[in-house]
């Protein structure tokens, strides 16, 4: 049946595209270079998952950029992940709250 | 079960906000999923086997006429290749035990999440790793399971807060690192101005999100490790 082969092909890729670097890299990389890339890379995805998507991501656009500004506040003093993730909705969800009652 | 330490539990704690933003976006899904006709069970296994939002979203609109498995293919690799450089900088985070046959059962949950809030810490421990997997692989499943047969159970404006969810962790990893380092400002600034042209410029913006993605973090990543090379370990 075609589901489960189309979910054959899903599933089974990007386990793939997953498990295949993390299990054959099994060693400390040397090379100055991609130990610097790697370095790198996680602050370099994130960024470029979160702008510009985060400004869409909720309903509206100015409630979004609210949401980032207070984690990005929040960020700088150095709060925990959670605390951060729950400032940048509680600015959204009243950002939204106030643009309704004006509305 | 000296697997399940207190590593464990202290990755399970992490994983909380994960998924709880997984939900906005497991609702979703699972409602998008049903209205193209999938039932819920089909949903759920999606979820239960993929883990993937932007991966699924795509899928199942392939899905939608038969016979594409090629079309599928290549559209989960230029969505998803990004994983691979998540998972390669991952494996340089491991402790010495988070090996064989633990990478391959754990690779299995490299989500950009999960990824996320791992590569935050120095060494990952594969207790903490599976802890950290639990509650957002429990808040995909849910949410599918949950938007799939009742539809949109949260309040919108709940909905729409909880989404930037994931952008807070993702903010709360790279800006306390930018105020330590000065190189990362400009990998982030460089990622930021590249994916900003992907995402709004003629042509580039034909561009799968997921490809435009990897290639800007590659990008920005490449031009940190030649322009300010990290310094060698003692």
């Amino acid at each position: 049946m075609d589901f489960y082969l189309y979910l054959l092909v899903m599933a089974g890729s990007t386990y793939l595209i997953r498990a295949v670097p993390f299990a054959m890299i099994q060693n400390k990389i040397e090379n100055r270079m991609i130990r610097s890339f790697l370095y790198y890379i996680p602050y370099a995805v994130l960024t470029a998952m979160t702008v510009p998507a985060v400004f869409y991501a909720a309903d509206h656009m100015i409630p979004a950029a609210f949401g980032l500004l207070s984690a990005i506040i929040f960020a700088l003093r150095e709060k925990s992940l959670t605390t951060v993730a729950v400032a940048a909705c509680a600015a959204v969800y009243i950002t939204e709250g106030i643009m309704k009652y004006f509305a | 079960m000296d697997f399940l330490n207190n590593q464990f539990i202290k990755g399970i704690k992490a994983g909380i906000p994960i998924g709880l933003g997984y939900l906005s976006v497991s609702f979703t899904f699972g409602i998008v999923a049903v209205s193209y006709g999938f039932t819920w069970w089909q949903a759920v296994l999606i979820s239960m086997t993929t883990v993937t939002s932007a991966g699924q979203f795509a899928g199942i609109s392939t899905m939608l006429s038969p016979g594409h498995y090629l079309e599928m293919l290549l559209s989960q690799l230029t969505i998803n290749i990004r994983y691979s450089f998540m998972s390669l900088s991952l494996s340089q985070k491991t402790d010495s035990r988070f090996k064989g046959l633990y990478r391959w059962l754990l690779g299995f949950f490299v989500t950009d999440e999960i990824f996320a809030v791992a590569s935050a810490k120095e060494h990952v421990s594969r207790s903490y790793f599976l802890g950290l997997a639990v509650m957002p692989y429990l808040g995909w499943t849910a949410g599918t399971l949950i938007g799939a047969l009742l539809g949109n159970v949260l309040p919108q404006r709940l909905m729409s807060a909880l989404s930037l969810a994931i952008y807070g962790m993702f903010v709360a990893i790279v800006v306390p690192e930018m105020k330590r380092t000065r190189p990362v400002v400009y990998v982030v600034a460089s990622a930021l101005v590249l994916r900003c042209l992907f995402y709004y410029m003629p042509v580039l913006k034909q561009i799968s999100g997921g490809l435009a993605i990897s290639i800007c973090a590659i990008a920005a990543a490449v031009l940190g490790a030649v322009l300010f090379p990290v310094e060698e370990e003692g």
